[in-house]
């Protein structure tokens, strides 16, 4: 496993992770900063709260990414490819389920409130 | 046989031996890792729902106490330090195997296992300190949806911990074998998810629980 160094190779070279002090300390230190940063936001009350809602949903955004990339070592050529096929499908999937629901039970909601659903129409008949 | 090779290639037998070798050529080695992965991702659609249920029940609080009362920050940034540095020193377990540094890797497993169960610690004094002021999973639609999600995490967690010492025995009783090797890579996956999860977890459930 550790004779293989070249990633890029004829036929037998197969993407292996090689795991890097440098990596983990820069994944390490983003994150902190990326973590420290939002709960600042909240903590000390700096932003507006509509606003620190999306700022914080940012900062775990690039979070996620910088994870992935230094400590999950996910890029397009790990596991020739198959990993980031399998995450994309994850992805549609988590925005699919994540979306639909919170549209659906909103609109399920609002048409649930007091005077507005059956009752109103059967009033007016 | 022939039959099959018909199937397969409709041509002659040489050109179904040539086909054969190039897919195999082209077949991922690690193929356990792959495994494992489209694990992680199965695992990821769970949170998902369960994020989705917390998303829609987040806010229904049937009178009962509300996140911004719950919640206390300081003692989730310190959980939040916990499994974050955990995730570090798990690295360098990964660095210290490739390395083939048998007492070294093991060192660090321990750190990650202590920093990993202090992180539990924390979680158990939380939702403890929870359900006794009343405020349990069946108090209200926010607190279920809340109990279930970050109680998800936390058995993962807890199931990661059992693995990590499992692991520390076995590399023991054999050192860093390839297999040993190859399991020590499958949990650093794991591990490095759960990390992954709870960026979501404070964010969405502690951060913006507590704003109005």
């Amino acid at each position: 496993m550790s004779d293989h160094h070249n990633d890029h190779g004829h036929g037998h070279d197969v993407y292996v992770t090689h795991y890097s002090t440098k990596d983990y300390i820069t994944g390490f230190v983003l994150a902190a900063i990326l973590t420290i940063i939002p709960f600042w936001l909240v903590m000390g009350n700096v932003l507006p709260p509509d606003t620190t809602r999306w700022v914080v949903l940012g900062f775990a955004a690039v979070q996620l990414i910088v994870q992935m990339v230094y400590f999950l070592h996910l890029s397009s050529k790990s596991e020739g490819g198959w990993n980031m096929m399998a995450l994309i499908l994850t992805v549609v999937i988590l925005v699919i389920v994540m979306s639909g629901s919170i549209w659906v039970m909103h609109h399920m909601n609002t048409n649930m409130m007091p005077g507005m659903g059956p009752t109103n129409t059967h009033d007016m008949t | 046989m022939s039959e099959l090779n018909a199937n397969i290639t409709g041509g002659s037998v040489a050109d179904d031996v040539s086909g054969r070798y190039i897919v195999r050529e082209h077949h991922p080695e690690q193929g356990t890792l792959l495994g494992f992965w489209l694990y992680l991702m199965s695992d990821c659609l769970i949170f998902a729902s369960l994020f989705a249920t917390y998303a829609v029940q987040g806010r229904s609080y049937a009178g009962g106490p509300t996140g911004a009362e719950l919640f206390e920050l300081p003692l989730i940034a310190l959980n939040t330090a916990f499994l974050l540095v955990s995730s570090l020193t798990f690295g360098f377990a990964m660095i210290a195997a490739q390395a083939k540094n048998l007492a070294k890797t093991r060192m660090w497993l321990v750190v990650t296992g202590i920093l990993g169960l202090a992180f539990l610690c924390v979680e158990i004094y939380e939702f403890q300190h929870l359900i006794h002021m009343g405020a349990g999973p069946q108090r209200s639609g926010f607190l279920t949806a809340f109990f279930a999600l970050v109680g998800t995490h936390g058995l993962h967690v807890t199931f990661g911990i059992i693995w990590l010492v499992t692991l520390f025995f076995q590399l023991g009783k054999h050192g860093l074998t390839p297999e040993n090797f190859r399991r020590l890579s499958c949990l650093s996956l794991f591990w490095h998810f759960l990390d992954l999860i709870w960026i979501f977890v404070f964010t969405f459930v502690y951060l913006m629980g507590v704003l109005p």
